[in-house]
């Protein structure tokens, strides 16, 4: 007896599993939740084409791959990284934030803030010798744009 | 015979050009003008002779010479002559012949000029352009000949040589390959030209540059005789990015115009630091300010110019824009570094004779503004550069490859292109010397209430919430407001003076500050650029299904309904797919669109044409991925809603225009100085100059 209620058991939880089995089933991707994670990535053949609109064989496969990875679960980060392992980092459109690459999102930052900085100490320095100056703009007075100057004061005269 | 006749006159420039080169110094040297002028003979006659050149190779084109390897390699029978003649440029030795002879071109106009009062600077002017264009033409001679001919050998081997080898004997194949699929686009036959035209004539302020270095002569005369120069440069350089974008939308079928591709980004570069240059020259025009930074940042652009042809040239970088792998690279690199270093060796020299007239005395100042312009120049220039290189050093260093893509660029551009455009407009209502806030404000509150009652309208009226849409937005209008409030101010102070109709008192008013007004022009060109660029960048919708005859596709609003698709061959070596669609919107029928696959027997490259439908509003845009031999069994297309992209092409027309507003010859003296004509003008009366 004992060993039927076992048999049973195993039995209903095999046809629960069946039964669920369809609900647990991701809907196959549409081409455009395809192509949402393929835009993030490069073609691993042809250089700089992203791997959404590159029109060649092995693209068509690699984005059939996606639709295949996307019905099993996976999401875009982990297919990314998928494809990082198989065909290696330059499949992704922007270098990983590790090791040397961390170089690429630094220097601009750090070469624009020098500029910014120069441009700090030429508007100070200037200040500064204004202040020497007494305040004086110019040995010769401001040099004002005589054009813009002209505009102004016909317009002063004819409001 | 027109191939040994074409590779002789080649040889012949080349001498010529070094000849030029050795009678100039040597004039200079020993002051001597009949060397001088002998050299400027010299170079005059390269054009002539490069036009031999260029002649024959366009004559072995449309002549159907196969024994000719690059004739082989770019054109075929089937193809249209126009496209024989423009495949001049669709190869690398054939560029580099056109490259040349653009120069050479150019070399010559400016030695035409009167050097009545600048005599000292002809002979470095002929150095530098002589030495420019003798680097192409030594190129083509001993690297990359487009001439070369094929020969078979007695072992069947076919081998491309200038003269028969021994043992071998002429080959002539029936038919070429023909041109990239790619390449055969309006687009593609004006782009190439107007890129190295920009390209090339950057390359005439430089050489000035170079001469007031050599010859002590710093003041502002070289940047007075390059102006125009320097404008007809940028022009050029702006039409061939533009173009080239326009043949991307059109040809690359990824309903995109800027990929942020390195070779883009490599004709883009010395866009920035000519446009920095442009911008700045006017300070030391004005203030006598700058001196270093324009001579620094001309000779960036000239390096600039070099590095890109050579990153599109040398194979270190690939590309649907680079040509092959090619043994050039070595060849780039030393002439950069030679010119470069030399330049800033020379600019290091005479540092002490760079020094500024005046002080920048207000940190509202044009100057400052504009000082504060070209930082944002060389920080996007600093992306972009980076964003190049640092694949190739990661390289080598590591020996991984990586991709440096849009979200990079994007990401790191995006703020500093918006602060660009409001800096734009900001700009030009400061005074040089001294503006305040409260002088900025006073001509800025009508322009920037305008654009908060548009703002109010986009939020409201069109329900757009994104945050950085809006910004931009404001920004846009901002400056577009600005500046046509500017000329609105302008305009009417004068028809009111002169009792002038508005439309003709802002005619003359251009008329008599074209460069002023030229400017302002494309100011609002780059405003309506930025509308089509944040229009595609940001508000961009795609989708992509497979659908039988009669089904349908939606995106915003339009429906795209699938009819036909024919397959079949053409006269010119095609097979083409095309489909039938129609599109409509709210039920009602808009248009049909004809997207198209051909696929090139000759070259085995396929080529997708999108179809477009296009307003001012939007395009919609639809390519055809796949389709199934059984029609039933239907179609694959992807459509993209492109908002505003139009804007971006209205914007390029405006540009042009206004480039030749802002470079027509003023009737102005152009000898006196802006300092003492400022003097002179400030002890006039205001109805006088008005008028």
């Amino acid at each position: 007896m004992k060993r039927f209620l076992w048999i049973f058991l195993a039995v209903s939880l095999f046809s629960l599993v069946w039964v669920g089995n369809v609900f647990a089933q991701k809907p196959t991707p549409s081409d455009d939740e395809v192509n949402a994670v393929a835009s993030q990535m490069f073609c691993p053949v042809c250089e700089n084409t992203p791997l959404d609109v590159c029109p060649t064989q092995a693209c068509a496969q690699w984005r059939e791959l996606i639709r295949t990875k996307l019905s099993e679960g996976w999401n875009a980060d982990q297919i990314k990284q998928y494809f990082a392992t198989q065909y290696g980092v330059r499949v992704l459109a922007e270098p990983p934030r590790q090791g040397l690459n961390w170089l690429v999102y630094i220097v601009p930052p750090f070469l624009i803030v020098i500029g910014v900085y120069i441009l700090f100490r030429a508007f100070r320095s200037m200040h500064t010798v204004n202040q020497l100056a007494g305040g004086e703009t110019e040995p010769n007075g401001p040099a004002t744009d005589e054009y813009t100057s002209r505009i102004e004061e016909e317009l002063k005269k004819r409001n | 015979m027109v191939e040994d006749f074409g590779y002789g006159v080649l040889i012949l420039s080349f001498i010529l050009a070094i000849y030029a080169i050795g009678s100039a110094v040597y004039g200079y040297v020993h002051r001597s003008q009949k060397w001088v002028e002998s050299s400027r003979l010299a170079m005059q006659l390269t054009f002539p002779i490069l036009t031999l050149s260029v002649i024959s190779l366009i004559y072995l084109l449309v002549n159907d010479q196969y024994h000719v390897a690059f004739v082989y390699e770019v054109t075929s029978r089937s193809m249209p002559m126009y496209l024989k003649i423009t495949s001049l440029w669709g190869g690398q030795s054939g560029s580099l012949v056109f490259w040349a002879w653009l120069m050479a071109a150019f070399s010559t106009a400016v030695s035409l000029r009167k050097w009545d009062r600048d005599r000292e600077f002809l002979p470095w002017v002929v150095v530098v352009t002589s030495l420019t264009m003798a680097f192409f033409v030594g190129l083509v001679i001993f690297y990359e000949n487009p001439f070369l001919q094929y020969w078979k050998s007695f072992s069947g081997d076919v081998i491309s040589a200038m003269f028969q080898p021994a043992g071998s004997a002429f080959f002539a194949p029936t038919d070429g390959r023909g041109l990239n699929p790619l390449l055969r686009h309006p687009g593609m036959v004006i782009h190439p030209p107007m890129l190295y035209l920009g390209f090339v004539s950057f390359v005439i302020p430089f050489a000035f540059a170079i001469a007031a270095l050599v010859t002590g002569r710093t003041d502002d005369r070289w940047i007075r005789i390059t102006r125009r120069w320097t404008i007809i440069a940028w022009t050029f350089l702006s039409l061939g990015l533009v173009l080239g974008g326009r043949w991307a939308y059109d040809v690359l079928g990824w309903g995109g115009y800027w990929g942020w591709d390195p070779v883009e980004i490599s004709a883009f570069m010395p866009w920035l630091t000519g446009t920095a240059f442009l911008h700045s020259v006017m300070i030391q025009e004005k203030r006598g300010m700058l001196k270093y930074w324009n001579m620094l940042l001309i000779i960036l652009t000239y390096a600039l110019v070099i590095f890109g042809t050579f990153l599109t040239r040398s194979g270190v970088l690939s590309s649907v824009h680079a040509f092959a792998q090619s043994a050039i690279g070595p060849a780039f690199f030393i002439f950069i570094g030679i010119t470069f270093v030399t330049s800033v060796a020379l600019l290091i020299y005479r540092w002490a004779d760079l020094k500024a007239e005046s002080q920048m005395t207000s940190m509202l100042s044009r100057e400052a503004l504009f000082l504060l312009n070209n930082l944002l120049f060389m920080s996007i220039l600093v992306v972009c550069f980076w964003g190049v290189i640092f694949p190739l050093i990661s390289e080598l260093v590591t020996g991984q490859k990586i991709t440096v893509g849009p979200p990079f660029y994007k990401n790191a551009t995006g703020p500093l292109f918006a602060a660009l455009v409001l800096l734009m407009g900001i700009a030009p209502l400061s005074a040089w010397g001294h503006s305040t806030l409260k002088t900025l404000g006073q001509a800025m509150w009508k322009p920037l209430i305008a654009s908060l009652v548009v703002m109010v309208i986009i939020f409201f009226g069109f329900d757009i919430r994104q945050p950085y849409a809006l910004i931009g937005f404001f920004v846009i209008f901002t400056s577009a407001f600005i500046t046509i409030y500017e000329f609105w101010r302008a305009a009417r102070a004068r028809s009111r003076a002169q009792k002038e109709n508005i439309l003709l008192a802002l005619w003359r008013l251009a008329g008599r500050n074209r460069r002023r007004y030229g400017g302002y022009i494309i100011h609002l060109a780059i405003v309506c650029m930025s509308l089509g660029i944040i229009g595609i960048e940001m508000f961009q919708t795609q989708t992509q299904g497979t659908i039988a005859q009669g089904q349908s596709l939606q995106l915003d609003g339009y429906t795209v309904t699938y009819k036909d698709l024919a397959v079949f061959d053409t006269n010119d070596n095609r097979n083409v797919a095309r489909a039938v669609l129609t599109v409509s919107k709210n039920g009602q029928f808009l248009t049909e669109l004809y997207p198209r696959r051909d696929y090139y027997y000759e070259s085995q490259q396929p080529m997708t044409i999108p179809g477009v439908r296009s307003t001012m509003a939007d395009d919609l845009y639809v390519i055809l991925v796949d389709w199934q031999p059984i029609l039933s069994s239907g179609a694959t297309f992807k459509i993209y809603h492109n908002p505003l992209v139009n804007w971006l092409w209205l914007g390029s027309i405006i540009l042009i225009f206004g480039s030749i507003v802002a470079g027509w010859p003023d009737k102005e003296v152009e000898i006196v100085p802006a300092r003492v004509r400022r003097n002179q003008i400030a002890g006039s009366a205001v109805g006088q100059q008005v008028d």
